[in-house]
Order: C-alpha cells, then structure tokens, then sequence
C-alpha cells in the first residue's frame, strides 16, 4: 500500500525548461552569423551630411559603395589628414576608382550589371575636388547613377 | 562519514537567461539600416552636340571655396536658394497665347528669366576647395524646389504628391497594375519640370 501512497496530491509536474538554452542559443547563432557587420571597418571619418529631399537606396545587392573622407586618428600619421578614398578595407587613389567599379561590376550577376547605383559616402567635411574626381572617373567605367549618401535631418546643419 | 559519490547537478535554469541576454544584445546592436540619400545621374561621356539655348533660360549657382554662394551674378543666402529656384524655373517668360507658352506655370512672367520650365537650365559650379557639406545642402535646396513644383502640378493634375508617387511607386508591396498606373503619372510630371542640372566643370571661375 505504501507504494501508492507515495503519489502526491494533485501537484503538476515541472515543465522541463533544460533545453530552454539549446533553442535559444541556436536563435542566437542564427543571428550571429546571418547578420555581417561589415560597414564597421572604417579607415575613414565618415560624418555623412543631412538632407531632407531624400530617397531610400533599397536593394542593397545593386550598390557600390565608395567611402571618402579624412583618415581615422591612428591612420593619420601613415596618410595624413587630407581626405582619402577608402575602397574595400583598404585606401586607393582616385584613379583606382574606375577599375574598383568595373571589377565590383563583375563580381555582380549578369542582369543586375546594368542597373547599378553607386553610393558616395563621404564626409561632409571632404572637398568638392577629389568628388569631382571620383565623378570624371565614374563618367569614363560608365557608371552614370550616383547616390549622394546622407542622413535625414535639416540640411542648413551641414553649413557648420 | 557518510560520502555523497554521485556529482550534485548543476542548475541550469539561468542559462536560458544568459543566452536571452545575449540574443537581445546581438538584436539590438546588429540593426539592418537602410542608406538614404539624394539620387542623381551623371553626364555620359559621349560628347553631346553643343544644344543652343538663351541665356535667360539659365540659372547659374557658383559655389567658392569658401562655401559662398553666387547666383545670377549676386551673392545669396543658401537659405534663399530654394524659392529663387522656384521663381526662375516657375516663370513661364514665354508670352502668353504663344504655342508654346507655359500653361500651368503660376510664376512671375518675367521676360528675362526663363522661357518654359522644359526649357529652364541649371548650372552649378563648385570650386574645388568647397565642402561636401555645402554642396549637398545646395542640391538639397534644388531638389526641394523641383519636388515643390512637381508636388504642385501632382496635386492639381492626379490629387496626390508627387513624393509620395515616387515611394508607393519604388514600393515592393504595390501591386503592377498600380505601378503601371503610377509610372504614367510620374513620366508625366517629370516631363512638366524636367531635372535638368548641369555641372559642367569649370575652371576658370576662382
């Protein structure tokens, strides 16, 4: 009789929360690894101006981008404290450009070659000859649709 | 002495904890941002024949090195730029009962600015010691004039802005037939005021 007797009264039984943390870590993984956090390597100082009149860059597989602005403090004793143009992790010369969009063009498939737009983020501190520039350059691989990246905030901030 | 041999089990309750801990941060820190920015479309390299046109259908803005702004030959505010903009290529100088007189344009008539806004040119110059910063502002100012005169002729021809045309338009959620619609309409504004931006490079102007 004691054998039955053992049973409490009517109390449930815990839920098994021990593979709680498996499912969750996987979440957590899923997110790690899906998420590339690769606009974080800046060699530049990358304070883009504010405009109002602005337009969303969606589709982000059918953008180049092309950083300019002035080296970052511990690059500043190697490069100086003129603006730069920063392509891919690394800085180049305005006549690097050219060649970085046609082999970043290439890199694309085959039906999105025709319909890229690069986006220029450069500093608002940066001066209108090397954008100048990085246009002519543009002008000659072809690359006619440009993308003035910006913030959305009143534009008379950028006169500071 | 009585001796326990068997491992006490950790609890492991607070783990889910820890990892919800984890995941919120990597949530919150990875946000997937959308660039925006000012579109624009460069000059082809092909040389184009040299097109005649008057030059009072041309607005001229010069940005010097020291982020000053000339236009039409007289020193201007930035803050002044967009109506001034507005004004010129509004005007509709063209005289009235003309065949090709400007029907919608509300602006001034001023026989010595621009003759039709299809016809209306603006040019902007920046020297090459001028900032980034100035120079959006400017082109900011000159889209906003062009959205306002679109936004305008929108809302008069089609009750809706132009603007907003534009984003249902680039929206992925409309459907075709819609964007069918839409992109008529937006063609037919765009050919009302037509973007026509030029920047030339100059240098002899210092």
């Amino acid at each position: 009789m004691a054998k039955f007797a053992k049973k409490k009264d009517g109390d449930l039984p815990a839920v098994s929360t021990a593979s709680l943390p498996d499912i969750v870590f996987m979440l957590l993984f899923f997110f790690m690894t899906v998420t590339t956090m690769k606009d974080s390597s800046l060699l530049v100082e990358n304070t883009l101006p504010n405009a109002t009149e602005i337009k969303k860059l969606e589709k982000k597989d059918r953008v180049v981008y092309i950083y300019v602005g002035k080296p970052t403090q511990e690059y500043q004793k190697v490069f100086g404290t003129e603006p730069k143009i920063q392509l891919n992790d690394k800085f180049a010369n305005v006549d690097e450009v050219g060649s970085y969009i046609l082999a970043e063009r290439a890199k694309k498939p085959q039906e999105l070659q025709n319909v890229l737009t690069t986006a220029l983020k450069v500093d608002k501190n940066a001066n209108m000859g090397l954008i100048a520039d990085i246009k002519q350059q543009l002008r000659e691989v072809n690359a006619l649709k440009v993308n003035y990246t910006t913030y959305e905030g009143n534009a008379f901030n950028n006169l500071q | 002495m009585a001796r326990n041999n068997e491992i006490p089990e950790v609890n492991a309750g607070s783990m889910a904890d820890i990892a919800f801990l984890l995941l919120i941060f990597f949530l919150v820190t990875a946000t997937i941002q959308t660039d925006m920015g000012l579109d624009r479309k460069l000059p082809s390299k092909e040389p184009t024949p040299p097109i005649t046109f008057n030059e009072r259908n041309v607005f001229r803005i010069v940005l010097n090195k020291n982020d000053e702004l000339m236009v039409e030959s007289e020193i201007m505010q930035l803050k002044d730029l967009r109506n001034a903009a507005i004004a010129f290529l509004d005007n509709g100088g063209e005289s009235q009962g003309d065949n090709d007189d400007c029907s919608y344009c509300l602006g001034a008539r001023n026989p010595n600015s621009s003759d039709h806004p299809k016809e209306a040119i603006i040019s902007l110059n920046s020297d090459r010691e001028a900032t980034y910063g100035t120079y959006v502002t400017v082109q900011n100012e000159l889209t906003a004039a062009y959205n306002e005169l679109r936004n305008r002729e929108s809302q008069r021809l089609f009750n809706m802005d132009f603007v907003e045309m534009e984003q249902r338009y680039f929206d992925a959620e409309t459907p075709s037939e819609i964007k069918k619609v839409l992109k008529e309409n937006i063609m037919a504004i765009r050919d009302l005021f037509p973007m026509q931006l030029s920047e030339a490079q100059t240098n002899q102007i210092k």
